[in-house]
This record gives C-alpha cells, structure tokens and sequence, in this order.
C-alpha cells in the first residue's frame, strides 16, 4: 500500500466527538435577546438543566485524558515507517495503547498487521474505534481496559504503537504509557513525544525503563486543534518526535 | 475478542499471585474468516500457552471441543481456526483466583479494575511525577 493512499483511507476516519459540537446549544442562547431568555418557557431551563451535567462530564473526562486525535498524516508516517524501515508491522502482533478512535491500530491493520489489539479506557472511544475498523472491514481486537492495569501473560505482542497523553494535565502520563509499552513489546515500541522532552524522554527510557535503545526518526509538527475550553489559541502547533525504543528483553533473546 | 487476545491477558487484581488464565464464560461466539498465515501460526506455536489455549477453545463451544486438536492431520488449519477466526462476542472473562467477573460486550472485555483492586503503579507513577516536574511544557503555551 502506497503512502498516500493509507493517509487517504485514515483521512477517512470517524474522530471524537467534536466537543464544540456539542456545544451548539449554548450558542443559540448566546443569540438570544435577554427578555426572550427571561420569558422562555421553563421546558427551555430544564432542558439546558439536564444537558449542562451531561456535558459537564463527557468534557472533563475528556480533558483528563487528553485525548487529541492522531492525524491521518501523523499516522500514516508512523506505521509507513515502521513498516517499510523495520518491518514491525505485518504478519506482526500489534497493540495500540490508549487507541482513543483508533486511527493507529487502524493503519497497522491496513499494513497487514495479523492481529491488532486496541485498549483505551474510555469506551465512547472504543465504540468509535470499533465502527472504524468495521467500516474498513479489518479485523481487529479491543480493550476496554486502563493500559497501566492491565496484567499480561509472555511475549507474545510484538509492536506496541502509541500516541500517548503528552503529560500536560497530568504530568508523567506520557513516560506512563511508554514505561508500561516497554514491558509488553518484544520487538519494538514507537511513540510519540513532544520534542521539548527528548532529553529526558531519552534518558528515562534508556536507565528507568531498561530499553536497549531509544531513537527519534524524525521530528513531526502535530495540530492542535482548539477542542478544549481552556485552549486559548485558535489551533497550535507542536513539535513532536516520533520515536523507536527497543526493549532490552529482545536484544538479549536475540543473541 | 479472539483467543489470541485471550492468551496474553490476565488478571491484574491487587493481592493476586497467578491471573492467568482467565476462565472465559461463552454466551455468544461468531466466526470471522481470516486468510491463514502458515508463518505466523509457526510463530505462536512456540509463545502460546496450550493448555490455557485448548481449555479456551472449549470454552467457545462442543464443536471446539475436540483436545486432540494438536495430533489432528488438519492440525494448523484448526489451529488458525481457534486462533483467529473465533470471537467471544458477549460472556465474561473470570480471574481465576478471586472469581471476578470481567464482562465482554460486543467483542470487547472490559478490564477495567475498581478503585480498590488497583496494585501496582502507585510507588512507580509518584517517582516519575517527581522526576517529570523539571520538563514540563504547557501545549497552549
């Protein structure tokens, strides 16, 4: 499969719900004149009542999990690589760790991953996630599971892909994700960090989480858009470093 | 959820000493055809655990049953077959120590543990928060 044509096909891809979508009630009162406020029926208040809790939830949960979708173009460049340099993808056991739509685990399977295995802890994620994957009639396994809990039986997943919560509204949360992939993966992890970490990315791998190497393949810019009410900026731009760790475990099986 | 899947999982409850395997309860099985990869299914003959393999497949259902699958002349094409092609759609998968009930819903188990089965991470996750508190950068920034 040619590069274009798998960035067209993720490109394709159901994402989360756009909170701003789900905002548009709001701005409709917004619109409103204040007497018609006062005067609206109480049918309007209540109806605001119930959607405002609501909201409320699907909103914070979402920002604690920072769940930024993975763009088609990030994705297709992720696998691509993986594929084409390393051969970590097909006829290869592949995990997606903390999927959210699945745009990752999606993209190993188009390269011909034989068996995929996609966890996240939110299942409106999952739902999503697994409407893709049917949508492309891929065949592919999920989780509902927190990535950091879950208990796991040999080495049997080869590839661990990832683009995990950078650690902005919980700090670590990346070097989690990656510490908890290192232990999973025989043959590789590839990850996503911000490019302002390398250093420390690098560092913590290679003596705290006992990977054999730790390589940035390149430097990627990752859009994000304004999803979230407390993002100031219309849409920001991040460098971001796709990376490539080896766990230890592998080299010495492979001696 | 296959029963590839179902032989890299185990129980991660706090205080549980072997979570492997996880007991799975069928209520509904599908069958997906995949194409057979001769390669790969050489692959996992060496890194799966039959016995829980064998025990899953008959937990799938009768016709699974059979547990001379490995003297079988048709023995890889059964093999792909259990491997790959059986979905556990809706049931449970059990921890095998405590009883514990983790439900599948439409092909997903839910794994999630509650607030007072949660072990490990704790010491790790506070160590790296300190370590973490040099290099943080915020995206907005």
């Amino acid at each position: 499969m040619k590069l274009k044509q798998l960035e067209g096909l993720l490109g394709g891809l159901q994402q989360f719900p756009n909170p701003k979508a789900k905002l548009s009630p709001f701005s409709h009162f917004s619109h409103f004149s204040t007497p018609f406020i006062l005067l609206s029926t109480l049918v309007v208040t209540l109806t605001l009542y119930t959607v405002v809790p609501c909201l409320f939830v699907c909103l914070c949960l979402q920002v604690e999990l920072e769940q930024y979708p993975t763009g088609p173009h990030i994705a297709s460049r992720m696998l691509f690589t993986a594929e084409n340099s390393f051969e970590d993808v097909s006829d290869k056991v592949v995990a997606d760790f903390g999927c959210g739509c699945g745009t990752l685990g999606v993209a190993a399977a188009l390269l011909s991953a034989e068996h995929v295995l996609s966890i996240d802890v939110d299942p409106e994620s999952l739902e999503i996630a697994s409407l893709n994957a049917e949508e492309l009639e891929l065949d592919m396994d999920f989780i509902h599971a927190n990535v950091l809990d879950l208990g796991w039986r040999g080495p049997i997943v080869d590839t661990v892909i990832m683009n995990p919560p950078f650690g902005t509204r919980k700090k670590g949360a990346d070097l989690d994700f990656l510490s908890a992939a290192l232990k999973v993966a025989s043959q590789a992890v590839y990850s996503l960090h911000k490019t302002s970490t390398r250093d420390h990315v690098k560092r913590t791998a290679l003596r705290d989480f006992n990977a054999s190497s730790a390589e940035v393949l390149c430097e990627l810019r990752y859009d994000v858009p304004k999803m979230y009410k407390f993002h100031k900026k219309k849409e920001v731009d991040i460098a971001v470093d796709l990376w490539r760790f080896v766990p230890a475990s592998q080299q010495s099986r492979s001696i | 959820m296959r029963l590839l899947t179902h032989n890299m999982l185990s129980s991660n409850i706090k205080g549980v000493v072997n979570g492997f395997p996880l007991r799975i309860e069928a209520e509904k099985v599908v069958e997906k055809t995949v194409e057979m990869n001769g390669e790969f299914l050489k692959k996992m003959f060496e890194k799966i655990d039959w016995k829980a393999f064998v025990d899953a497949s008959r937990a799938m259902g009768p016709e699974e049953a059979d547990c001379s699958m490995l003297d079988s002349d048709e023995f890889l094409n059964r093999f792909h077959h259990a491997l790959l092609e059986l979905h556990l759609e809706e049931g449970a998968l059990v921890c095998p120590e405590t009883g514990r009930r983790f439900p599948v819903n439409k092909g997903i188990p839910n794994m999630l543990l509650h607030e007072d089965e949660d072990t490990d991470g704790e010491d790790s996750k506070d160590g790296l928060t300190d370590i973490w508190k040099v290099g943080v950068f915020s995206v907005t920034g």
